[in-house]
């Protein structure tokens, strides 16, 4: 079998080395609402493109339905603005059927998680390596203001009047529930903290899932304002890196421990804590219950953390189907049509004499 | 003891669902073959995995039917039925010819048994009306204990060979030679020598018995092969020849082979057979549901597969979206629906054409797809290679409607010589097109070119959203939807198809049976009955419906009288008549889960031969 073109002949690398710029990865003029968090995280996807360094034509960006699913459209890559909710499982086919793509999976709430959420599941468990990008803004925007399976219980909106009598999902809880091995979070107005997490799920080999805190200016304003500005996520969000200190604040006066089964804000130099004391973040930690721990932690009493939560290495779908592929193909005689006709009781009718 | 010659004889090998009936079945099948019969199976499966032994749900049958010269089906009724216990013998009965010769093992047929299979006395015979003459009674399991007594096996082992004495018994009776059968159990149990041993051994005792006591039947038969067409063949069912057409259509198109499928009875052995073939690059991706199989096999197409999700009915209720979402993004995608018994979960394991309306139309807007139906088990290759053909040279999902009856049942295929079979060119964009293509470009066909990821400088977004005909690019506006809608329905009404061929008394009939799929065996024999008893019929069957053959207006309206014979309530006479002007056809509808009978048929349709219009 011929493999499917990757590269074209044609291409524009000279040794490999051909730079791009967030221009290479630009195209159109995005059609959401002013103020929108899209605008940012697209901004954050391009740059982070360009940093990467994989050519226009060897990404692929997919989409289902809804604001954020738009955003294709504005790439200038390979990619499909689908179904709703089906984009994972349309990702699963363009990956498997050529491992050389670098494909980005791109999702809202509602499209990732409610009519999705049978294929953010097993694309996880499957462990393909999908960039897979949740743009969470807790509403059905696109619809025009429904509550979605983030919108917390007793959310009013247009279907739920009275308040939603139903608890959220949250998607770390999911991921990890589905034996994710990348769970990263960052808010859409923080580009450097986009852009640090976008280029560690393209590192990580496997299923990548990175949540993106964003604002819906018209249905669902200020749903994230603990955190959608510099000042307030000094104050009430964390930044996880992998062997650093779990320390937040504003002077990075506080800081986080362990205690009993759960974990517990300190101030730094109050109660005899000192940095010593001060847990040291494992995303490549195997087991995820303090990864879990992190990723549950919400306001007053918590800072929400951002940053790679967890990154552990495991196999991947579409290299053991490759590896299989390769290791079958060792051991079996037949490697072509004719070949394989052979392989069945085949019986000879002569021609009458 | 007189051997007969026969022109044709039907054999049913029926028993619980775990007596290894299907086995036995094939190999005689096998055994048939290569002496140069032709053949055409059947297997009747219970639905439940494995009901209560010894019960009356948990038959289940192989129906073998062979023939000197062509036959087109597994046979109405059989000549020869081997119940391998009451329940069998209850349940099976009812499918002999009068007269038939029946094999039973006289062990299953005790008071335990016989309650379990509703007899009311221990004269199971005369309690069903059947004269001892016709029946071989054989201690079969006894038998069977006896001959391996001293081979070492467990009691459990020893019993699972039954139906290889079964097999010697019938190979006896028909006159075979028995080291075909033995080549095949070797090369079955190639990993466990004493197994196969123990199968030969039990088939030539099956085999002696016959000989030494001269059964009471009325004498052995012999079907002599007449018509030989020279070459190489193999014994095939339907979904493996589905499976073996993909395979064949990837190799000649240079593309690799996807599959998204989620198990889904009857056409999960297409997944089973093509998840074997890893060596030949063949790429399977069992997925978490219906919609991902589908799904994840238009990423694949758009990643440059030769992309196939297969399914049933159920199953294509679920992948409609995404079958649309091909339509509009023009990539394309083989949708294989292997039907059955509907609706819902229906009769999952028989089989129906209950489908075509549902793949015709069961789409929101307009969503034209080309839909071809395979007539025969081996036809499902030829079908299966020009379904993935039409998708990859047009850039539309297709779909491949076949059956239970047709996956299930076997063939004799004769090799298929790849390099025999037409070329296949998916429309890559032209290098010359570089800088000005956009995505709906399209070439002399009306098909939009195919700019595969990884190509630089063909980078491009397609979508479920209408796009506008020149630039590519998202559009609402209502002329554009309107080119848009009618370009993508003349993409399709242009595809070529082969013509409509009429069989029989082509210039005089004054009846034509038409029919699509599955059924063509069955028309095919009603047809050829009906002949023989004088009357002047012909066939068309269909196995393109949409776009239907361009003769299809100028066949349908030829012949005084036509008659659309299907396994549903007249899907394809509405579609022709939907089609074709002034087309007002008699209907032959019956959906029982079941193939046609022949006589059946024959009986039907003998009436419209007598009415004053036909005989005008």
């Amino acid at each position: 079998m011929n493999e499917t073109v990757t590269t074209s002949p044609l291409g524009g690398t000279v040794g490999g080395l051909r730079q791009f710029s967030p221009s290479d990865y630009k195209k159109g003029q995005p059609r959401w609402c002013p103020g929108c968090g899209d605008h940012f995280f697209l901004a954050s996807l391009h740059k982070a493109l360009a940093e990467i360094g994989v050519e226009p034509w060897n990404n692929a960006v997919i989409s289902g339905i809804g604001c954020s699913s738009r955003l294709p459209h504005y790439m200038a890559t390979y990619g499909m603005n689908t179904i709703h909710g089906r984009a994972a499982a349309i990702a699963t086919g363009v990956k498997v059927t050529n491992p050389k793509l670098t494909v980005w999976q791109v999702s809202g709430d509602g499209d990732g998680l409610a009519i999705g959420g049978n294929h953010f599941i097993h694309a996880n468990r499957r462990n393909i390596n999908l960039n897979m990008i949740l743009l969470n803004n807790r509403i059905y925007g696109l619809t025009k203001g429904q509550y979605s399976p983030t919108s917390p219980r007793g959310f009013v909106s247009k279907s739920s009047p009275y308040g939603t009598v139903e608890d959220p999902f949250r998607p770390a809880e999911l991921c990890f529930g589905a034996r994710g091995h990348f769970f990263a979070r960052a808010v859409a107005t923080d580009a450097p903290g986009t852009i640090e997490i976008l280029r560690a799920a393209y590192e990580h080999k496997g299923a990548a899932v990175c949540e993106i805190l964003q604002n819906c200016v018209i249905f669902n304003n200020g749903t994230h304002d603990d955190v959608y500005s510099a000042p307030n996520r000094k104050k009430n969000a964390i930044y996880l890196r992998h062997g650093e200190k779990m320390v937040f604040g504003e002077n990075d006066e506080y800081g986080l421990v362990q205690e009993g089964f759960g974990l517990k804000v300190v101030k730094i130099g109050e109660n005899g804590v000192t940095l010593d004391d001060i847990l040291v973040h494992d995303a490549h930690c195997e087991d995820n219950t303090l990864q879990l721990k992190l990723a549950m932690m919400e306001g007053p009493d918590f800072p929400v953390a951002l940053g790679v939560i967890r990154d552990v290495p495991a196999p991947t779908y579409d290299e053991a189907v490759e590896a299989q592929i390769q290791e079958v193909s060792a051991q079996k005689k037949y490697h072509n049509f004719a070949e394989l006709l052979e392989t069945n009781d085949i019986w000879e009718v002569r021609a009458e004499s | 003891m007189e051997i007969k010659e026969l022109n044709d004889v039907v054999v049913r090998f029926s028993g619980d669902s775990g007596d290894g009936m299907q086995l036995a079945g094939n190999i005689f099948s096998t055994v048939s073959a290569t002496v140069g019969n032709s053949i055409s199976t059947f297997p009747d499966y219970p639905a439940d995995i494995r009901a209560p032994q010894g019960s009356l749900t948990g038959v289940s049958g192989f129906q073998v039917h062979i023939g000197a010269e062509q036959v087109f089906t597994p046979g109405d009724k059989c000549d020869v039925l081997v119940a391998m216990n009451a329940a069998a013998l209850k349940t099976q009965y009812r499918f002999t010819k009068p007269g038939a010769a029946i094999i039973i093992d006289t062990d299953s047929f005790q008071a335990a048994d016989l309650k379990k299979a509703a007899f009311e006395t221990d004269d199971y015979l005369g309690e069903m009306g059947i004269d001892p003459d016709r029946v071989i009674q054989c201690p079969l399991t006894t038998m069977v204990k006896d001959c391996l007594a001293d081979s070492g096996m467990d009691p459990k082992s020893v019993l699972k060979c039954r139906n290889m004495f079964a097999l010697g018994l019938v190979c006896w009776l028909f006159d075979r030679d028995l080291d075909v059968a033995f080549n095949f159990i070797r090369e079955k149990f190639g990993k466990k020598p004493s197994v196969a041993e123990a199968n030969i051994k039990v088939i030539q005792a099956g085999y002696d018995y016959g000989h030494n006591t001269h059964s009471s039947v009325a004498g052995r038969y012999r079907v002599e092969t007449k018509h030989k067409v020279p070459g190489r063949y193999m014994d095939i069912t339907g979904n493996k020849a589905t499976a073996y057409g993909l395979i064949a259509a990837a190799e000649k198109a240079g593309l690799q082979l996807y599959l998204g499928s989620y198990p889904i009875t009857p056409a999960t052995d297409v997944l089973h057979e093509l998840s074997k073939h890893k060596s030949l690059g063949v790429k399977t991706v069992q997925c978490e549901d219906e919609i991902s199989g589908c799904a994840s096999a238009v990423g694949a197409s758009f990643a440059g597969a030769l992309a196939v999700t297969s399914t049933s009915g159920p199953g294509i209720c679920l992948k409609s979206e995404a079958m649309n979402l091909a339509v509009i993004m023009e990539l394309p995608l083989v949708v294989l629906d292997v039907q059955r018994g509907g609706p819902a979960t229906g009769l999952p394991t028989k089989s129906e054409q209950t489908d075509l309306l549902q793949v015709l139309f069961g789409r929101n807007g307009e969503s034209p797809m080309p839909v071809m139906a395979a007539t025969s088990p081996t036809d499902c290759f030829d079908a299966a290679y020009m379904a993935s053909k039409m998708a990859l040279e047009h850039m539309t999902p297709v779909v491949l409607l076949t059956d239970a009856f047709v996956a299930n049942g076997s063939g004799a295929l004769r090799l298929p010589i790849l390099e025999d079979y037409p070329e296949i060119k998916p429309p890559y964009v032209p290098e010359e097109l570089r800088g000005q293509w956009t995505p709906y470009m399209r070439n002399a066909d009306g098909v939009r070119y195919w700019a595969v990821p990884g190509r630089e400088g063909f980078e491009h977004i397609l979508g479920g959203l209408e796009k506008d005909s020149k630039t590519g690019a998202i559009s609402t506006d209502p002329e554009n939807h309107h080119l848009m809608t009618v370009l993508r329905q003349q993409k399709i009404d242009n595809i070529q198809v082969p013509d409509l061929v009429v069989e029989g008394d082509v210039d005089d009939a004054d009846l034509l049976i038409v029919g699509f799929g599955g059924t063509y065996g069955h028309l095919h024999a009603a047809m050829e009955e009906l002949r023989a008893q004088g009357h002047k019929v012909a066939q068309a069957h269909f196995k393109y419906i949409n776009p239907l053959p361009k003769n299809t207006a100028d066949v349908l309206l030829r012949y005084k009288k036509v008659v659309v014979a299907e396994q549903n309530m007249g899907q394809l006479a509405a579609w022709l008549r939907m089609k074709v002007d002034g087309f007002v056809p008699a209907q032959y509808n019956e959906v029982k889960g079941q193939p046609f009978t022949v006589s059946d048929l024959v009986d039907n349709m003998t009436p419209l031969l007598a009415s004053p219009e036909g005989k005008e």
